[in-house]
Protein backbone atom coordinates (compact mmCIF):
# COMPACT_ATOMS: atom_id res chain seq x y z
CA UNK A 1 0.00 0.00 0.00
CA UNK A 2 1.61 3.18 -1.06
CA UNK A 3 1.50 6.15 1.01
CA UNK A 4 1.44 10.00 0.24
CA UNK A 5 4.60 11.41 -1.03
CA UNK A 6 4.92 13.46 2.18
CA UNK A 7 4.87 10.58 4.41
CA UNK A 8 7.45 8.68 2.73
CA UNK A 9 10.56 7.04 4.11
CA UNK A 10 12.76 8.82 1.24
CA UNK A 11 11.23 12.50 2.44
CA UNK A 12 12.24 12.11 5.61
CA UNK A 13 15.75 10.70 5.47
CA UNK A 14 17.87 13.14 7.64
CA UNK A 15 20.71 15.22 5.80
CA UNK A 16 23.97 15.19 7.38
CA UNK A 17 24.46 17.80 10.28
CA UNK A 18 20.95 16.70 11.81
CA UNK A 19 20.88 16.12 15.53
CA UNK A 20 19.40 12.82 16.68
CA UNK A 21 18.78 14.41 19.98
CA UNK A 22 15.28 15.11 18.29
CA UNK A 23 14.32 11.69 17.64
CA UNK A 24 13.56 10.77 21.15
CA UNK A 25 11.21 13.99 21.92
CA UNK A 26 9.37 12.75 18.70
CA UNK A 27 9.11 9.42 20.05
CA UNK A 28 7.93 10.09 23.03
CA UNK A 29 5.14 12.22 21.69
CA UNK A 30 3.72 9.27 20.04
CA UNK A 31 4.18 7.15 23.54
CA UNK A 32 3.11 9.77 26.06
CA UNK A 33 -0.58 9.84 24.21
CA UNK A 34 -0.90 6.27 23.57
CA UNK A 35 -0.17 5.31 27.09
CA UNK A 36 -3.49 7.09 27.93
CA UNK A 37 -5.05 3.59 27.52
CA UNK A 38 -3.87 2.50 31.20
CA UNK A 39 -5.58 5.57 32.78
CA UNK A 40 -9.21 4.32 31.98
CA UNK A 41 -10.16 3.44 35.44
CA UNK A 42 -10.40 6.90 35.65
CA UNK A 43 -13.78 7.23 33.99
CA UNK A 44 -14.34 3.85 34.16
CA UNK A 45 -17.34 4.40 36.96
CA UNK A 46 -18.63 7.17 35.20
CA UNK A 47 -19.08 4.94 32.12
CA UNK A 48 -20.69 2.11 33.83
CA UNK A 49 -23.72 4.80 35.71
CA UNK A 50 -24.08 6.60 31.99
CA UNK A 51 -24.87 2.94 30.35
CA UNK A 52 -26.47 1.39 32.96
CA UNK A 53 -23.52 -1.17 32.84
CA UNK A 54 -21.27 -3.11 34.82
CA UNK A 55 -17.86 -2.68 35.37
CA UNK A 56 -17.06 -5.99 33.69
CA UNK A 57 -18.60 -4.90 30.21
CA UNK A 58 -17.32 -1.41 30.19
CA UNK A 59 -13.90 -3.12 31.14
CA UNK A 60 -14.40 -5.22 27.59
CA UNK A 61 -13.44 -1.39 26.23
CA UNK A 62 -9.72 -1.62 27.84
CA UNK A 63 -9.13 -5.63 26.72
CA UNK A 64 -10.41 -4.97 23.15
CA UNK A 65 -7.68 -2.20 22.56
CA UNK A 66 -4.82 -3.84 24.32
CA UNK A 67 -5.58 -7.24 22.18
CA UNK A 68 -6.18 -4.77 19.16
CA UNK A 69 -2.56 -3.18 19.96
CA UNK A 70 -1.20 -6.99 19.90
CA UNK A 71 -2.69 -7.76 16.45
CA UNK A 72 -2.23 -4.41 14.55
CA UNK A 73 1.55 -4.40 15.30
CA UNK A 74 1.87 -8.01 14.66
CA UNK A 75 -0.40 -7.50 11.09
CA UNK A 76 1.03 -4.09 10.25
CA UNK A 77 4.71 -3.95 11.85
CA UNK A 78 6.42 -4.81 7.88
CA UNK A 79 4.22 -2.18 6.28
CA UNK A 80 5.21 0.10 8.99
CA UNK A 81 8.87 -0.78 8.60
CA UNK A 82 8.79 -0.40 4.99
CA UNK A 83 6.94 2.85 4.46
CA UNK A 84 8.92 4.56 7.97
CA UNK A 85 7.89 5.97 10.82
CA UNK A 86 6.71 9.22 9.92
CA UNK A 87 3.63 7.15 7.75
CA UNK A 88 3.28 4.94 10.91
CA UNK A 89 2.54 8.25 13.26
CA UNK A 90 0.78 9.86 10.65
CA UNK A 91 -2.00 6.85 10.77
CA UNK A 92 -1.60 6.12 14.69
CA UNK A 93 -2.20 9.73 15.22
CA UNK A 94 -5.63 9.21 12.87
CA UNK A 95 -6.29 6.38 14.51
CA UNK A 96 -6.29 6.85 17.85
CA UNK A 97 -7.95 10.32 17.57
CA UNK A 98 -10.85 9.19 15.50
CA UNK A 99 -11.42 6.33 18.21
CA UNK A 100 -11.70 8.74 20.90
CA UNK A 101 -13.83 11.12 18.29
CA UNK A 102 -16.05 7.77 17.78
CA UNK A 103 -16.17 7.11 21.75
CA UNK A 104 -17.31 10.59 22.30
CA UNK A 105 -19.88 10.12 20.17
CA UNK A 106 -20.77 6.87 21.64
CA UNK A 107 -21.03 8.18 25.40
CA UNK A 108 -23.29 11.52 23.72
CA UNK A 109 -25.40 9.16 22.21
CA UNK A 110 -25.57 6.16 24.57
CA UNK A 111 -24.90 3.79 21.96
CA UNK A 112 -22.06 1.38 23.74
CA UNK A 113 -21.07 -0.15 20.35
CA UNK A 114 -19.73 3.09 19.21
CA UNK A 115 -17.37 3.17 22.74
CA UNK A 116 -16.10 -0.41 21.61
CA UNK A 117 -15.97 0.43 17.75
CA UNK A 118 -14.18 3.72 18.34
CA UNK A 119 -11.81 3.07 21.56
CA UNK A 120 -11.61 -1.00 21.58
CA UNK A 121 -10.75 -1.47 17.58
CA UNK A 122 -10.10 1.64 15.47
CA UNK A 123 -8.16 3.57 18.77
CA UNK A 124 -6.14 0.15 19.36
CA UNK A 125 -4.97 -0.09 15.74
CA UNK A 126 -3.95 3.25 16.00
CA UNK A 127 -2.08 1.72 19.63
CA UNK A 128 -0.57 -0.80 18.02
CA UNK A 129 1.08 0.88 15.15
CA UNK A 130 1.63 3.99 17.22
CA UNK A 131 3.74 1.37 19.29
CA UNK A 132 6.04 0.33 17.18
CA UNK A 133 6.33 2.95 14.66
CA UNK A 134 9.49 4.57 16.38
CA UNK A 135 11.70 1.64 18.02
CA UNK A 136 13.41 0.51 14.96
CA UNK A 137 14.29 4.06 14.05
CA UNK A 138 15.35 4.68 17.34
CA UNK A 139 17.23 1.57 17.30
CA UNK A 140 18.89 3.01 14.29
CA UNK A 141 20.00 6.72 15.70
CA UNK A 142 20.91 4.95 18.31
CA UNK A 143 23.20 2.31 17.29
CA UNK A 144 26.06 2.79 20.44
CA UNK A 145 23.07 2.68 22.72
CA UNK A 146 19.70 1.03 21.80
CA UNK A 147 18.70 -0.12 25.00
CA UNK A 148 18.38 3.83 26.28
CA UNK A 149 17.00 4.67 23.33
CA UNK A 150 14.11 2.64 23.26
CA UNK A 151 14.01 2.73 27.15
CA UNK A 152 13.12 6.66 26.19
CA UNK A 153 10.20 5.25 24.04
CA UNK A 154 8.78 2.72 25.97
CA UNK A 155 8.61 5.25 28.93
CA UNK A 156 6.49 7.33 27.51
CA UNK A 157 3.89 4.76 27.00
CA UNK A 158 4.37 4.08 31.12
CA UNK A 159 4.54 7.69 31.78
CA UNK A 160 1.05 8.47 29.50
CA UNK A 161 -1.22 7.16 32.08
CA UNK A 162 0.86 9.71 34.36
CA UNK A 163 -0.62 12.35 32.41
CA UNK A 164 -3.63 11.17 31.52
CA UNK A 165 -5.03 10.25 35.36
CA UNK A 166 -5.00 13.67 36.91
CA UNK A 167 -5.17 15.36 33.35
CA UNK A 168 -8.89 13.62 32.95
CA UNK A 169 -10.30 14.48 36.38
CA UNK A 170 -9.46 18.47 35.37
CA UNK A 171 -10.95 18.30 32.52
CA UNK A 172 -13.88 16.47 33.68
CA UNK A 173 -14.04 18.49 36.97
CA UNK A 174 -14.40 21.40 34.88
CA UNK A 175 -17.00 19.95 32.04
CA UNK A 176 -19.38 18.53 35.05
CA UNK A 177 -19.10 20.99 38.31
CA UNK A 178 -20.48 18.26 40.21
CA UNK A 179 -18.04 16.33 39.91
CA UNK A 180 -15.66 15.45 43.26
CA UNK A 181 -12.96 13.10 42.53
CA UNK A 182 -11.68 11.93 45.74
CA UNK A 183 -12.64 12.56 48.97
CA UNK A 184 -15.24 12.92 51.26
CA UNK A 185 -18.75 13.11 49.00
CA UNK A 186 -16.78 11.42 45.93
CA UNK A 187 -19.12 10.73 43.00
CA UNK A 188 -18.82 10.06 39.48
CA UNK A 189 -18.92 12.60 36.48
CA UNK A 190 -21.62 12.60 33.68
CA UNK A 191 -21.34 11.16 30.64
CA UNK A 192 -21.67 14.26 28.77
CA UNK A 193 -18.45 15.04 31.30
CA UNK A 194 -16.76 12.20 29.76
CA UNK A 195 -17.98 12.48 26.15
CA UNK A 196 -16.28 16.20 26.39
CA UNK A 197 -13.13 14.50 28.11
CA UNK A 198 -12.80 11.91 24.94
CA UNK A 199 -13.74 15.07 22.26
CA UNK A 200 -10.91 17.14 23.93
CA UNK A 201 -8.15 14.09 24.61
CA UNK A 202 -8.86 12.99 20.57
CA UNK A 203 -7.97 16.32 19.59
CA UNK A 204 -5.17 17.26 21.63
CA UNK A 205 -3.63 13.95 21.06
CA UNK A 206 -3.85 14.40 17.82
CA UNK A 207 -1.92 17.59 17.47
CA UNK A 208 0.51 15.93 19.72
CA UNK A 209 1.42 12.83 17.54
CA UNK A 210 0.87 15.13 14.31
CA UNK A 211 3.90 16.60 15.83
CA UNK A 212 6.34 13.85 16.46
CA UNK A 213 5.04 12.76 13.07
CA UNK A 214 6.53 15.92 11.73
CA UNK A 215 10.00 16.48 13.14
CA UNK A 216 10.59 12.55 12.92
CA UNK A 217 13.72 11.71 10.40
CA UNK A 218 15.38 8.15 9.60
CA UNK A 219 19.39 8.38 9.69
CA UNK A 220 20.60 7.68 6.29
CA UNK A 221 21.77 4.23 5.35
CA UNK A 222 25.64 5.02 6.07
CA UNK A 223 24.79 7.01 9.01
CA UNK A 224 26.60 6.10 12.29
CA UNK A 225 27.26 8.47 15.60
CA UNK A 226 30.28 10.51 16.42
CA UNK A 227 32.90 8.15 17.46
CA UNK A 228 31.24 4.99 17.30
CA UNK A 229 33.05 1.72 15.79
CA UNK A 230 30.47 -0.79 14.40
CA UNK A 231 33.80 -3.16 15.29
CA UNK A 232 32.75 -2.60 18.56
CA UNK A 233 29.34 -4.46 18.28
CA UNK A 234 30.48 -7.43 16.32
CA UNK A 235 33.24 -8.06 19.39
CA UNK A 236 29.98 -8.81 21.24
CA UNK A 237 29.13 -12.66 20.68
CA UNK A 238 25.06 -12.22 21.44
CA UNK A 239 25.05 -9.01 18.74
CA UNK A 240 24.74 -10.07 15.50
CA UNK A 241 25.67 -7.70 12.60
CA UNK A 242 23.50 -9.67 9.98
CA UNK A 243 20.00 -8.95 9.39
CA UNK A 244 17.09 -11.62 9.74
CA UNK A 245 13.84 -10.64 8.07
CA UNK A 246 10.32 -10.92 10.15
CA UNK A 247 9.10 -13.69 7.34
CA UNK A 248 12.10 -16.00 8.78
CA UNK A 249 12.72 -14.31 12.40
CA UNK A 250 9.65 -16.13 13.21
CA UNK A 251 10.51 -19.61 12.00
CA UNK A 252 13.81 -19.04 14.46
CA UNK A 253 13.59 -20.47 18.32
CA UNK A 254 14.93 -17.23 19.56
CA UNK A 255 11.87 -15.37 18.64
CA UNK A 256 9.47 -17.99 20.16
CA UNK A 257 12.23 -18.49 23.59
CA UNK A 258 12.32 -14.49 23.69
CA UNK A 259 8.20 -14.53 23.18
CA UNK A 260 7.62 -16.62 26.10
CA UNK A 261 9.90 -14.73 28.07
CA UNK A 262 8.23 -11.59 27.34
CA UNK A 263 5.02 -13.42 27.85
CA UNK A 264 6.36 -14.59 31.57
CA UNK A 265 7.73 -11.47 32.41
CA UNK A 266 4.32 -9.58 31.59
CA UNK A 267 2.25 -12.54 33.37
CA UNK A 268 3.60 -11.96 36.58
CA UNK A 269 3.67 -8.55 36.21
CA UNK A 270 0.16 -8.01 35.50
CA UNK A 271 -1.02 -10.26 38.41
CA UNK A 272 0.13 -7.39 40.72
CA UNK A 273 -0.59 -4.28 38.68
CA UNK A 274 -4.37 -5.51 38.15
CA UNK A 275 -4.49 -6.37 42.20
CA UNK A 276 -2.04 -3.19 43.53
CA UNK A 277 -5.05 -1.78 45.44
CA UNK A 278 -6.83 -3.94 46.94
CA UNK A 279 -3.72 -6.22 47.43
CA UNK A 280 -1.77 -3.90 49.50
CA UNK A 281 -5.49 -3.71 51.56
CA UNK A 282 -5.80 -7.74 51.72
CA UNK A 283 -2.42 -8.28 52.82
CA UNK A 284 -3.16 -6.18 55.98
CA UNK A 285 -6.24 -6.99 56.95
CA UNK A 286 -6.98 -7.99 60.41
CA UNK A 287 -10.10 -9.19 61.27
CA UNK A 288 -12.17 -8.19 58.86
CA UNK A 289 -10.50 -4.80 58.82
CA UNK A 290 -7.66 -3.52 56.65
CA UNK A 291 -5.13 -1.26 58.31
CA UNK A 292 -4.31 0.29 55.05
CA UNK A 293 -6.33 3.02 54.17
CA UNK A 294 -8.21 3.49 50.71
CA UNK A 295 -6.22 6.60 50.38
CA UNK A 296 -3.42 5.28 50.82
CA UNK A 297 -3.69 1.92 48.54
CA UNK A 298 -4.54 4.86 45.95
CA UNK A 299 -0.83 6.38 46.97
CA UNK A 300 1.00 2.36 46.26
CA UNK A 301 -0.83 2.44 42.65
CA UNK A 302 0.24 5.60 41.87
CA UNK A 303 4.16 4.36 43.43
CA UNK A 304 4.19 1.59 41.75
CA UNK A 305 3.39 4.17 38.60
CA UNK A 306 6.76 5.83 39.02
CA UNK A 307 8.23 2.17 39.32
CA UNK A 308 6.63 0.80 35.87
CA UNK A 309 7.89 3.98 33.99
CA UNK A 310 11.45 4.43 36.21
CA UNK A 311 11.77 0.69 35.28
CA UNK A 312 11.26 0.98 31.17
CA UNK A 313 13.98 3.45 31.40
CA UNK A 314 16.95 2.59 34.06
CA UNK A 315 16.67 -1.04 33.73
CA UNK A 316 17.05 -0.45 29.46
CA UNK A 317 19.50 2.13 29.61
CA UNK A 318 21.85 -0.78 32.11
CA UNK A 319 20.84 -3.59 29.55
CA UNK A 320 23.67 -1.72 27.26
CA UNK A 321 26.19 -2.24 29.84
CA UNK A 322 25.35 -5.80 31.24
CA UNK A 323 23.88 -7.19 27.76
CA UNK A 324 19.96 -8.20 27.35
CA UNK A 325 20.35 -11.54 28.55
CA UNK A 326 21.78 -10.25 31.39
CA UNK A 327 19.23 -7.63 32.61
CA UNK A 328 16.23 -10.57 31.75
CA UNK A 329 17.98 -13.00 34.04
CA UNK A 330 17.55 -9.91 36.80
CA UNK A 331 14.02 -9.20 35.82
CA UNK A 332 13.07 -13.35 36.03
CA UNK A 333 15.67 -14.86 38.08
CA UNK A 334 15.70 -11.87 41.07
CA UNK A 335 11.81 -10.98 40.18
CA UNK A 336 11.26 -15.11 40.87
CA UNK A 337 13.06 -14.46 44.67
CA UNK A 338 10.77 -11.13 45.13
CA UNK A 339 7.94 -12.62 44.21
CA UNK A 340 8.70 -15.56 46.39
CA UNK A 341 9.52 -13.02 49.61
CA UNK A 342 6.26 -11.71 48.54
CA UNK A 343 3.66 -14.64 49.04
CA UNK A 344 5.85 -15.50 52.32
CA UNK A 345 7.29 -12.75 54.09
CA UNK A 346 5.17 -9.63 52.32
CA UNK A 347 2.87 -9.04 54.87
CA UNK A 348 5.19 -8.81 58.54
CA UNK A 349 5.67 -4.87 57.36
CA UNK A 350 4.06 -2.62 55.11
CA UNK A 351 7.49 -0.91 53.95
CA UNK A 352 8.71 -4.68 52.62
CA UNK A 353 5.24 -4.83 50.96
CA UNK A 354 5.71 -1.83 48.90
CA UNK A 355 9.49 -2.11 48.47
CA UNK A 356 8.94 -5.65 46.74
CA UNK A 357 6.22 -4.76 44.85
CA UNK A 358 7.49 -1.71 43.20
CA UNK A 359 10.82 -3.39 42.47
CA UNK A 360 8.38 -6.28 40.65
CA UNK A 361 7.01 -3.86 38.83
CA UNK A 362 10.20 -2.07 37.57
CA UNK A 363 11.14 -5.33 36.05
CA UNK A 364 8.02 -5.95 34.23
CA UNK A 365 8.33 -2.30 33.02
CA UNK A 366 11.93 -3.12 32.11
CA UNK A 367 11.08 -6.04 30.02
CA UNK A 368 9.05 -4.28 28.08
CA UNK A 369 11.54 -1.49 27.14
CA UNK A 370 14.39 -3.84 26.92
CA UNK A 371 12.40 -6.24 24.59
CA UNK A 372 13.25 -4.35 21.35
CA UNK A 373 16.85 -4.28 22.11
CA UNK A 374 17.19 -7.79 22.69
CA UNK A 375 15.76 -8.45 18.78
CA UNK A 376 17.84 -6.07 17.28
CA UNK A 377 21.05 -8.21 19.40
CA UNK A 378 19.30 -11.43 17.88
CA UNK A 379 17.67 -10.36 14.41
CA UNK A 380 19.88 -6.67 13.34
CA UNK A 381 17.81 -3.96 12.64
CA UNK A 382 17.13 -5.13 8.96
CA UNK A 383 13.17 -5.41 9.97
CA UNK A 384 13.32 -5.00 13.57
CA UNK A 385 10.01 -2.96 13.82
CA UNK A 386 8.06 -5.52 12.41
CA UNK A 387 9.95 -8.84 14.62
CA UNK A 388 8.63 -6.63 17.37
CA UNK A 389 4.93 -6.08 16.19
CA UNK A 390 5.00 -9.77 16.07
CA UNK A 391 6.88 -10.47 19.05
CA UNK A 392 3.75 -7.88 21.16
CA UNK A 393 1.49 -10.98 20.02
CA UNK A 394 2.95 -11.81 23.93
CA UNK A 395 1.70 -9.32 25.49
CA UNK A 396 -1.81 -9.42 23.99
CA UNK A 397 -1.77 -13.43 25.24
CA UNK A 398 -0.34 -12.09 28.74
CA UNK A 399 -2.71 -9.76 29.26
CA UNK A 400 -5.40 -12.17 28.84
CA UNK A 401 -3.69 -15.40 31.22
CA UNK A 402 -2.27 -13.10 33.75
CA UNK A 403 -5.83 -11.59 35.35
CA UNK A 404 -6.97 -14.98 34.28
CA UNK A 405 -4.80 -16.94 36.73
CA UNK A 406 -5.14 -14.49 39.54
CA UNK A 407 -8.31 -13.37 39.54
CA UNK A 408 -9.65 -16.97 38.98
CA UNK A 409 -7.16 -18.26 42.21
CA UNK A 410 -9.11 -14.93 44.20
CA UNK A 411 -12.27 -16.29 43.30
CA UNK A 412 -11.87 -19.23 44.70
CA UNK A 413 -10.38 -18.68 48.29
CA UNK A 414 -13.29 -15.91 48.82
CA UNK A 415 -14.88 -12.36 48.24
CA UNK A 416 -13.60 -9.26 47.81
CA UNK A 417 -13.28 -7.75 51.16
CA UNK A 418 -12.73 -10.68 52.72
CA UNK A 419 -10.00 -11.86 51.41
CA UNK A 420 -6.17 -11.73 53.54
CA UNK A 421 -2.59 -12.35 52.58
CA UNK A 422 -2.91 -16.07 52.43
CA UNK A 423 -5.31 -16.49 49.95
CA UNK A 424 -2.67 -14.82 47.64
CA UNK A 425 0.13 -17.23 47.96
CA UNK A 426 -1.09 -20.32 45.71
CA UNK A 427 -1.91 -17.15 42.77
CA UNK A 428 1.78 -15.92 43.82
CA UNK A 429 3.12 -19.40 43.67
CA UNK A 430 2.21 -19.41 40.21
CA UNK A 431 3.89 -16.71 39.12
CA UNK A 432 7.20 -17.46 40.77
CA UNK A 433 6.51 -21.14 38.63
CA UNK A 434 6.02 -18.29 35.33
CA UNK A 435 9.17 -16.74 36.13
CA UNK A 436 11.00 -19.82 36.28
CA UNK A 437 9.58 -20.70 32.70
CA UNK A 438 10.44 -17.37 31.76
CA UNK A 439 14.50 -18.05 33.16
CA UNK A 440 15.09 -21.22 31.72
CA UNK A 441 13.76 -19.73 28.06
CA UNK A 442 15.80 -16.28 28.92
CA UNK A 443 19.08 -19.61 29.62
CA UNK A 444 18.40 -21.03 25.92
CA UNK A 445 18.87 -18.01 23.56
CA UNK A 446 21.79 -18.32 21.52
CA UNK A 447 22.85 -16.42 18.39
CA UNK A 448 20.62 -16.97 15.26
CA UNK A 449 21.91 -19.17 12.67
CA UNK A 450 23.95 -18.07 9.86
CA UNK A 451 20.81 -19.88 7.25
CA UNK A 452 18.45 -17.07 8.64
CA UNK A 453 20.64 -14.39 7.43
CA UNK A 454 19.50 -12.10 4.47
CA UNK A 455 21.57 -11.67 1.54
CA UNK A 456 23.72 -8.52 1.93
CA UNK A 457 22.63 -7.32 -1.29
CA UNK A 458 19.08 -7.33 -0.22
CA UNK A 459 19.24 -5.76 3.10
CA UNK A 460 21.68 -2.72 1.54
CA UNK A 461 19.96 0.22 0.18
CA UNK A 462 16.09 -1.59 1.07
CA UNK A 463 14.43 -1.38 4.01
CA UNK A 464 12.22 -4.41 3.18
CA UNK A 465 13.17 -7.39 0.62
CA UNK A 466 11.60 -6.44 -2.83
CA UNK A 467 11.58 -10.46 -4.20
CA UNK A 468 9.72 -13.68 -2.44
CA UNK A 469 12.83 -15.06 -2.41
CA UNK A 470 14.82 -12.74 -0.05
CA UNK A 471 12.64 -12.69 2.59
CA UNK A 472 12.69 -17.17 2.73
CA UNK A 473 15.46 -18.85 4.06
CA UNK A 474 17.72 -19.53 1.70
CA UNK B 1 24.06 16.93 24.71
CA UNK B 2 25.80 15.41 22.08
CA UNK B 3 25.08 16.27 18.48
CA UNK B 4 25.72 13.44 15.83
CA UNK B 5 27.81 14.16 13.08
CA UNK B 6 27.14 12.07 9.82
CA UNK B 7 29.66 10.03 7.34
CA UNK B 8 27.89 10.90 4.07
CA UNK B 9 30.20 12.01 1.58
CA UNK B 10 30.49 15.86 1.32
CA UNK B 11 28.62 16.51 -2.20
CA UNK B 12 25.09 16.20 -0.05
CA UNK B 13 23.62 18.96 1.50
CA UNK B 14 24.15 19.69 5.37
CA UNK B 15 22.12 20.73 7.79
CA UNK B 16 22.09 22.07 11.37
CA UNK B 17 19.09 21.60 13.48
CA UNK B 18 18.34 24.96 15.74
CA UNK B 19 19.13 24.37 19.02
CA UNK B 20 15.52 26.02 19.89
CA UNK B 21 13.32 23.10 17.93
CA UNK B 22 15.17 20.44 20.02
CA UNK B 23 14.43 22.51 23.27
CA UNK B 24 11.17 23.00 22.16
CA UNK B 25 10.49 19.51 21.92
CA UNK B 26 11.70 18.25 24.28
CA UNK B 27 9.27 21.17 26.78
CA UNK B 28 6.57 19.75 24.74
CA UNK B 29 6.75 16.64 25.99
CA UNK B 30 8.68 16.89 29.32
CA UNK B 31 6.01 19.48 30.96
CA UNK B 32 3.60 17.53 30.52
CA UNK B 33 5.62 14.68 31.81
CA UNK B 34 6.50 16.69 34.79
CA UNK B 35 3.20 17.74 35.38
CA UNK B 36 2.15 13.80 35.28
CA UNK B 37 5.34 12.88 37.52
CA UNK B 38 4.21 15.36 39.83
CA UNK B 39 0.43 14.83 40.77
CA UNK B 40 1.55 11.10 40.72
CA UNK B 41 4.00 11.87 43.67
CA UNK B 42 1.78 13.90 45.41
CA UNK B 43 -0.79 10.98 45.29
CA UNK B 44 1.93 8.63 46.31
CA UNK B 45 2.77 10.67 49.43
CA UNK B 46 -0.01 9.23 51.04
CA UNK B 47 1.87 6.20 51.19
CA UNK B 48 4.40 7.60 53.91
CA UNK B 49 1.77 10.07 55.23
Amino acid sequence: MAVPSFLARERITARPGFNRWLIPPAALAVHLCIGQVYATSVYKAALVTNFESNLKTIGYIFSLAIVMLGLSAALFGTWVDRNGPRAAMFVSAIFWSVGFLIGSLGIATDQLWLLYLGYGVIGGIGLGIGYISPVSTLIKWFPDRPGLATGMAIMGFGGGALIASPLSRQLMSWYDPNYVPSGAGANVASGDAVAKLFLTLGLVYLVFMLFGAFIIRVPAADWKPTGFDPASVKAKPMITTDSVSAANAIKTPQFWLLWVVLFCNVTAGIGILEQASGMIQDFFREGGTSTVAAATAAGFVGLLSLFNMGGRFVWSSTSDYVGRKGIYMVYLGLGLVLYLLLATVGNSATWLFVVLAALIISFYGGGFATAPAYLRDLFGTYQVGAIHGRLLTAWAAAGVAGPLIVNGILDSQGTVGSLVASDYRPALFIMVGVLAVGFVANLLIRPVASKFHEPKAAVDGFSTPTTPEASTVR
Amino acid sequence: MSSARTTQPSSQETTHTPVGLIGFAWALVGLPLAYGLFQTIKTASSLFG
